[in-house]
């Protein structure tokens, strides 16, 4: 028996402690702050050493760099003005990758403006955090002769730089950007974006109906007054005569969103809110008018102007508050989804946000090609059926082009990114409808339900309200009752409690790493009452397995081969078996193959070797001896001989113990596993005595018996790697893969759970119950104000002014109560809350 | 009271003077920022550079 192998030393600078999986089972390197000193720069821990610098330490070179490019220039003041206020560095790529942008039709679509003497960028950096931030970009000139004026735009993360076109090139000031901490942020999306700003039109609008509102109660008041008989006649028929012509603007610009909107909703003969609104405004100032023009009364017209100000003030505040948090999802939605760099240095993962133009990837069997790129050696044969929905994968070779989410199925390629990564479009691909699970989500399906009739039934009560008291003589009540329900009522509070509820639950559990692929998922998750968990990856970490050879000792030649083969593969064992790879160079692999659940198989360096369970060397013709150790082993056979397997002796994710505990008393809980029986005992003293176990499960086994649970009426979570499981994450009501750094995107699970994670299962859990109890409670409230309010309106008590006040209120009350009840739940859960400084997605190593 | 008809005209051109004055300052763009400027008056100017910005590291294309 050979002794304990012990890897070779970590490739990536930036892969933390990862790589250094010794023998002696390690826990995720997370060094608690207290203990170790945090960096004077960005505030990370100093893991490394070494990087010091005028008495402060760093946490890295790159930090390091940018502290003594500040006190070179003057600029030390940013360390005074907030604390650690940097943003992490890594140093690895150089100014060439932004080469790119001095092409003259790239620069075109970026540059504000531009003429031979001046030209102006704006650039999204999501890494500006604090007022420190602001400063120091606003200080860009001192650390650049060719960069003059620079203004951040601190809520938009934007940063608009002057700069002489002759002494600064585009890619030069984006380098600089990058060097000190603040990476650019260039989606597809930001080169097509359009210049148009549609908020200050709605600036307007509010500017014009306010002054028109103000005016004309300015007229109308000496008739509220009583003081008709003092200014006499003629001036009330001229108040009349301005304030009919001050609403003119008010009801052709102000409210011409809600003509339009009215219109188009039906020609399309649906109902949306805007219709009632719509009938209101014309009802209104269709009888003002009238009344002017007849001479026999005033109008309404200060309720008219006055309704749409705060109509539209409450458009506005609706939009400012969507716009924030559309943008907090943007930059804080953070796809957990890792890629394997190379660097001068050797290899490093890093988070798919990281990446850049010109970076070379390795994506090995069954793993997504995150950006647009040019395939540079090994032989591409790509599934594009993400993208396309074709299945049958298409052959590449070096040189060609590759499309982002095609999903590679041959062996190990290299790749060199050509556009930058779009996590929009990989989270679109995620949300294809292919995808999607054939389950109506309750809260949207209530909500549509609810709009459609709400509107019919609003336009019911105006109507009898007005009809009414016309018959018991009262017809300017009935027109106020009239105008007053078509106001008052907002189903948008209804409409707004689930997507407000349910993404802020998803944006919080996003910044700890529990992506979902949408809002939806929440309720799913709230449902679940049994829990099907995988076990290599998913209750027990791969990177830290001990491994162990047993045989005869493999000499360095077929170490490096097996090495080879497993790089070719994502799989947790292969992944450690990688690690193993002795540093004499990698012999070409070739005819490489994975059989999902069983193992690989290829040629190397002219040898065939195929490494996998006992059942796959078999089925390849492979003696196996009976006496060779049936524990978790990877076998591993030279052409046609069996050589030896490797013993993996996994060792628990922390806290696992404590998880299974908790969810063994709430929930149905069930093993399943591709592995032998070994660790039988060892789980069932973890699971409980009613344990539910099942080893050695085929992948279609899995799925079977995710099936047989849902037959039983139970709402199923399958818990996984998304490598062997993609058919069972599929089948479950919720499937969740648990990503370690590299995962494979796996478009059949709904949750991507980074592994720290998996421990804190059961609150995630909690917390999502707490969410859709929210949104029930917030339909509540809305179904409450709702029905108090027509009551009230169709009364005839209420003006439609103050409807018009009552109704923004109305909505921004749900809102807030969404929001608030959703972050306190997540804050009392240990899952943050909103208001937390930003943590950029470029500081988040995977 | 016939003066109140002047005085309407003058405050509907008052008014009308303020509404100008907000459609120039919305296109200007004075509203697309109301964040930066609260941030920005907390820090001050730093002294001037005392060592020129050439002295950048790592920039090959830096003169």
């Amino acid at each position: 028996m050979r002794s304990v192998l012990q890897p070779h030393p970590p490739t990536g600078s930036h892969a933390g402690g990862r790589g250094i999986a010794s023998a002696v089972p390690t826990e995720r390197p997370e060094v608690p702050q207290a203990m170790a000193q945090s960096c004077h720069h960005c505030g990370d821990p100093c893991t490394s050493g070494g990087f010091e610098l005028e008495g402060h330490s760093f946490c890295c070179l790159g930090c390091q760099t940018v502290f003594g490019l500040l006190q070179e220039s003057g600029l030390s003041n940013f360390y005074t003005i907030a604390n650690r206020p940097g943003t992490r560095v890594d140093a690895v790529a150089g100014p060439e990758r932004w080469t790119y942008l001095n092409e003259p039709s790239v620069a075109a679509k970026l540059l504000d403006y531009s003429d031979d003497k001046i030209a102006r960028v704006t650039f999204q950096a999501p890494a500006i955090h604090c007022v420190a931030c602001v400063w120091l970009l606003e200080n860009l000139f001192r650390l650049h002769p060719g960069i003059g004026r620079s203004r951040v735009n601190f809520a938009r993360r934007e940063v608009s730089i002057t700069f002489t076109p002759q002494r600064a090139k585009l890619s030069e000031i984006a380098d600089l950007l990058s060097r000190i901490g603040y990476e650019p942020s260039l989606t597809l999306a930001e080169l097509d974006r359009e210049a148009a700003r549609p908020r200050s039109r709605l600036g307007l609008q509010i500017g014009v109906a306010g002054f028109a509102f103000g005016n004309i109660m300015l007229f109308s008041l000496p008739l509220y007054l009583g003081l008709d008989s003092a200014t006499g006649p003629v001036f009330r028929s001229l108040f009349g005569w301005l304030s009919l012509a001050l609403a003119l603007p008010v009801v052709t610009f102000s409210a011409s969103d809600y003509w339009r909107s009215a219109c188009t909703s039906l020609r399309q003969r649906t109902l949306t809110l805007d219709v009632p609104i719509a009938a209101g405004l014309a009802a209104l100032y269709a009888q003002s008018a009238w009344e002017i023009l007849a001479g026999h009364g005033e109008g309404y017209l200060d309720s008219l102007a006055g309704l749409v100000f705060f109509l539209l003030c409450g458009r506005a505040f609706q939009r400012i508050t969507h716009e924030r948090l559309v943008f907090d999802r943007d930059y804080r939605g953070f796809f957990p989804l890792g890629v394997v760099r190379h660097t001068d240095s050797g290899e490093e993962t890093v988070s798919i946000s990281q990446l850049v133009v010109g970076n070379r990837l390795r994506v090995r069997h069954g793993e997504l090609v995150p950006a647009d790129a040019r395939l540079l050696s090994g032989e591409g044969l790509i599934d594009y059926s993400f993208v396309t929905g074709e299945s049958e994968p298409v052959s590449r070779q070096p040189g060609d082009h590759l499309y982002a989410g095609g999903r590679q199925v041959g062996g190990a390629v290299e790749l060199e990114t050509v556009k930058p990564v779009s996590q929009s479009y990989l989270t679109s691909l995620w949300n294809d409808e292919a995808f999607r699970k054939g389950r109506d989500d309750t809260f949207n399906t209530l909500t549509n339900h609810y709009s459609r009739r709400f509107t019919r039934l609003v336009l019911v009560v105006a109507v009898a309200a007005i009809l009414g008291w016309s018959v018991v003589g009262n017809a300017a009540r009935g027109l106020k009752a009239f105008a007053s329900v078509l106001i008052v009522a907002c189903p948008c509070a209804l409409a707004l409690a689930a997507p407000f509820t349910l993404g802020t639950a998803q944006r919080l559990l996003g910044r700890r790493g529990v992506c979902l692929r949408n809002g939806q998922v929440v309720e799913s998750i709230a449902k679940v009452d049994a829990i099907a968990l995988d076990k290599t990856g998913t209750l027990t970490a791969a990177h830290t397995t001990e491994i162990r050879f047993h045989g005869a000792d493999l000499s360095l030649d077929e170490l490096a081969a097996v090495a080879a083969l497993c790089r070719q593969s994502a799989h947790p064992y292969s992944r450690r078996i990688a690690q193993l790879a002795p540093p004499i160079g990698s012999p070409s692999v070739a005819e490489f193959s994975e059989t999902t659940g069983a193992g690989l198989s290829a040629m190397v360096g002219g040898r065939r070797v195929i490494v996998g369970s006992a059942a796959w060397l078999a089925r390849n013709g492979i003696e196996v001896p009976p006496e060779s150790p049936t524990m978790a082993a990877v076998l591993v056979a030279f052409d046609s001989m069996f050589r030896g397997a490797f013993a993996l002796d996994n060792t628990l994710r922390p806290e696992v113990d404590r998880l299974l505990v908790q969810l063994g008393q709430r929930f149905e809980l069930a093993l399943i596993s591709g592995d032998n029986e070994r660790e039988r005992s060892r789980f069932a003293g973890l699971f409980g005595e009613n344990a539910n176990l099942h080893f050695n499960l085929s992948p279609k086994d899995k799925l079977g018996f995710i099936r047989n649970l849902q037959a039983r009426n139970r709402t199923v979570m399958m818990v996984g790697d998304g490598l062997n499981d993609a058919g069972a994450l599929r089948q479950g009501d919720v499937g969740v893969a648990v990503v370690e750094g590299v995962g494979k995107f796996s478009p059949a699970s709904d949750v991507i759970l980074d592994s720290p994670m998996v421990s804190r299962l059961g609150d995630i859990i909690d917390f999502c119950r707490r969410a859709t109890t929210i949104v029930r409670v917030s339909f509540g409230i809305s179904a409450a104000y709702n029905a108090v309010g027509i009551g009230i309106a169709a009364a005839g008590i209420l003006s439609p002014l103050i409807c018009a006040i009552l109704m923004p209120l109305s909505s921004a009350t749900v809102i807030l109560f969404a929001v608030g009840a959703t972050t306190l739940a997540g804050r009392r859960l240990g899952l943050g809350s909103v208001s937390e400084p930003i943590e950029p997605s470029t500081q988040r190593n995977p | 009271m016939e003066v109140l008809v002047l005085l309407i005209a003058a405050s509907l051109a008052l008014a009308g003077g303020f509404l100008m004055v907000f459609f120039w300052a919305t296109q200007n763009g004075q509203f697309d920022d109301t964040t930066t400027p609260a941030m920005r008056i907390l820090t001050e100017d730093p002294p001037a550079p005392t060592i020129p910005a050439s002295s950048l590291p790592q920039t090959p294309n830096n003169s």
